[in-house]
């Protein structure tokens, strides 16, 4: 399994026509993504890469039935593309475009949420549900099937950690950017969650930076609810105070956000965190035998409970049967199973 | 973007809130014409883009206009933790019954602005935040529903008891809100709000900074920009769409994307080394922006090794790598580079590189490592003159 994107999805693409949405359009075309159809007002009829075109994003979807869109217009409309998808009915929206005005996002953080739809970013690099389906612009070559989650406030900063975790042999279920500015539409806490539920998700990086203090909300997330290994990584210590790093969101500002309260919370929280990406790898192999080792530990003792259970129902049933004669049933299922089976391979 | 006090006064004023008159001058001759028109003590205060430039001496009462032509010499041209003072604001100096806060910020956790008000309002504002978080009051407006004059009532309750004063303060904190939509804050704040004897409120004081994701549609609050007060390589670095700002080490890094910009950084700390700045060349790989990167990085004198770390997804480390060519034959550096790149069109970039005998480092480890070893070796001291 995966987080948020599958087989299922079925994508638009705002701003298709675009030099960036009509390059990742293919990119995500040739990755496997079911690009359904792309939008750009006026263009309307014509196509891009074989994917047809529409004026707006209720005709999209009338026509194609998309459940996601992502968007790649240019920051004065992209606030507008958030509204006309969510509007259209569309329950996913993943906004890669950078340099949305946070007070726009405000607003249309609350419409998104009262809407019943999730939006992920502006300023992500989106998500990639290995060899199912990408959405975004991360590239493809670098992600490997496997069982850990990756989420991050970065965008070559996670390729890093992900080519990291591929270079080890390490495969992953989902790779999602959440976004590098103040304001986003889905957090570490909402991620974290969705990898918790998800079965195939056995351990999860997450790739934090200074600024805000959504790192020291998920510590305090991942110590209560989550019961998979959590392995982190920090972007900023030598980052000084007041200065914007790149990123709308990457600033340390009031004192609060430094990436020094960062890390004490992640390790508060037992989750270690690694000095270089390269170091990631290692330590989701340590948290993994770790927790092998534990739950071995209690297979090993729940099996001799059970084992001992077992015992003690057998001598019951042995009474139980000279009594009754109740054996009979108990002959009767596993032949009725048996049976099935061969009408099957049959 | 930070604006001085004078063009956030300015804004202020045209939305109704009440300000003193004043005047931003940049010569002496005209801060003595200013004091001469108002024929009162005013305050002569130095427009920095700093905190805690009161503390620093540079807002000064001036009892008459002889008093004020002194402070107004001694402040213009006056050093404040580092920046220039180029310009002073003249105002009328006010007397003051109280002084309170009044601020709004972007809250990121409840994803709205958040008014917070205190009644000790004042230079000492930060202590107060710090130590008695209790003295100030905070309320999270609904982006939908934005602020109710029921609102900004309570929050002014906060402040007097006087409802005539309560009244005021409540409509200069609706009028406060409708400036930080207006303009695309991400701060607004008026420390202090004063009360007069004559039962007046009025701002004394005025601070506002913007998104800078806002700025497109407010070209005259660009224009507003103070370059004289922003060093000039981050200047250089904002005209060529870069990210950069300048650190006090030796190791120039130029790196694509800010989280592994910042990551690079930390690892050469992590290694030993000290790094020189922070650069995003950003997401596309235009040559033309890696020989820009290039020449702001050179031009600091301490920068002993640049260390050039590329992952290339949308970035091509081909157009990288040639940047890299461009730079050496258009800059000449005389001090080693090291570069790593991975990602798209790596090969090829390989071969470009060969070119100026440069060879790519196989890991991120590696190549901070090099940097550190080279920036510290003399080799990379000899033809460099501090």
């Amino acid at each position: 399994m995966s987080i948020l994107i599958d087989k299922k999805t079925k994508l638009i693409v705002q701003g298709i026509t675009g030099r960036d949405g009509s390059f990742h359009a293919e990119q995500m075309k040739k990755y496997g993504t079911n690009v359904v159809g792309g939008v750009t007002p006026g263009k309307g009829g014509t196509k891009m890469h074989g994917i047809p075109v529409f004026d707006s994003m209720q005709e999209a979807v009338a026509k194609t039935r998309a459940n996601t869109s992502v968007i790649y217009v240019p920051p004065p409309f992209a606030v507008d593309a958030i509204y006309e998808a969510v509007d259209a009915g569309i329950k996913l929206v993943i906004c890669i475009t950078e340099g949305v005005p946070a007070n726009d996002m405000m607003k249309v953080y609350e419409y998104v949420k009262a809407n019943g739809a999730r939006l992920i970013g502006p300023n992500s690099p989106g998500l990639i549900s290995t060899d199912k389906s990408k959405v975004g612009i991360m590239p493809g070559n670098i992600v490997k099937k496997g069982s850990v989650g990756v989420v991050s406030r970065s965008g070559t900063l996670t390729y890093e950690a992900i080519w990291a975790l591929t270079s080890a042999g390490i495969g992953q279920t989902t790779c999602l950017g959440i976004g590098g500015d103040q304001i986003i539409g889905t957090n570490f806490i909402d991620v974290l969650e969705m990898f918790e539920a998800d079965s195939a998700t056995k351990a999860v990086v997450m790739i934090g930076e200074i600024g805000g203090t959504d790192e020291e909300q998920a510590a305090q997330y991942v110590k209560k609810h989550m019961t998979k290994p959590v392995v982190g990584f920090i972007a900023g210590r030598m980052a000084p105070p007041g200065k914007r790093m790149g990123h709308a969101g990457a600033i340390i500002s009031g004192g609060s956000g430094t990436a020094e309260d960062k890390i004490k919370a992640l390790n508060a929280a037992g989750i270690p965190v690694a000095a270089s990406p390269t170091e990631i790898p290692d330590l989701i192999k340590e948290k993994l035998a770790m927790k092998k080792a534990a739950s071995a530990g209690k297979k090993k003792a729940s099996a001799r409970a059970k084992a001992g259970a077992k015992k003690k129902e057998e001598a019951k049933k042995k009474k139980a049967g000279k009594k009754k004669g109740a054996t009979k049933k108990t002959t009767v299922k596993p032949k009725a199973k048996t049976q099935k089976k061969s009408t099957k391979k049959r | 973007m930070k604006i001085h006090e004078y063009q956030a006064r300015g804004i202020f004023a045209s939305a109704g809130i009440p300000v003193p008159r004043g005047k931003a001058v940049s010569t002496v001759a005209d801060a003595v014409a200013a004091a001469e028109e108002y024929a009162r003590p005013v305050m002569v205060k130095a427009q920095v883009h700093v905190g805690g430039r009161g503390k620093a001496g540079g807002v000064q009462y001036a009892e008459n206009v002889e008093a004020a032509r002194v402070w107004a010499q001694k402040i213009l041209g006056m050093d404040i933790k580092g920046l220039k003072v180029n310009t002073v604001l003249v105002t009328e100096a006010a007397d003051i019954v109280t002084e309170a806060y009044v601020g709004i910020v972007i809250d990121r956790a409840s994803k709205a602005p958040v008014i917070m008000v205190s009644a000790a309002g004042g230079v000492d504002i930060e202590e107060v935040a710090a130590k008695t978080p209790e003295k100030i009051c905070k309320l999270a407006v609904d982006p939908q529903m934005g602020l109710r004059a029921y609102q900004a009532r309570d929050l002014a309750a906060r402040l007097y008891r006087d409802i005539n004063l309560v009244r005021q303060a409540a409509d200069i904190i609706m009028k406060l809100y409708d400036v930080y939509w207006k303009v695309d804050a991400s701060l607004v704040e008026i420390n202090p709000l004063i009360t007069t004897p004559d039962g007046k409120v009025v701002a004394i004081d005025a601070k506002i900074n913007i998104d800078d994701n806002g700025l497109f549609r407010h070209k005259e609050i660009e224009a507003m920009r103070d370059l004289d007060a922003e060093d000039p390589s981050e200047h250089e670095a904002r005209e060529g769409d870069l990210s950069f700002v300048s650190l006090s080490g030796n190791i120039g890094c130029m790196v694509n994307g800010a989280g592994l910009a910042m990551a690079t950084m930390d690892l050469v700390k992590h290694y030993g080394g000290d790094p020189a700045n922070f650069l995003d060349i950003g997401g596309s790989s235009n040559p033309q922006k890696v020989l820009t990167a290039m020449r702001i990085i050179l031009r600091n004198p301490n920068v002993r090794a640049i260390l050039i770390n590329i992952f290339g997804g949308i970035t091509r480390c081909d157009d990288v790598a040639n940047g890299i060519v461009m730079a050496y034959e258009e800059l000449r550096p005389d001090i080693p580079i090291v570069v790593r790149l991975t990602g798209t069109n790596e090969e090829e970039a390989r071969k470009i590189l060969k070119k100026v005998n440069l060879e790519s480092a196989a890991t991120l480890d590696d190549v901070v490592k090099m940097a550190i070893k080279l920036a510290e070796s003399d080799a990379a001291n000899v033809g460099r003159v501090a």
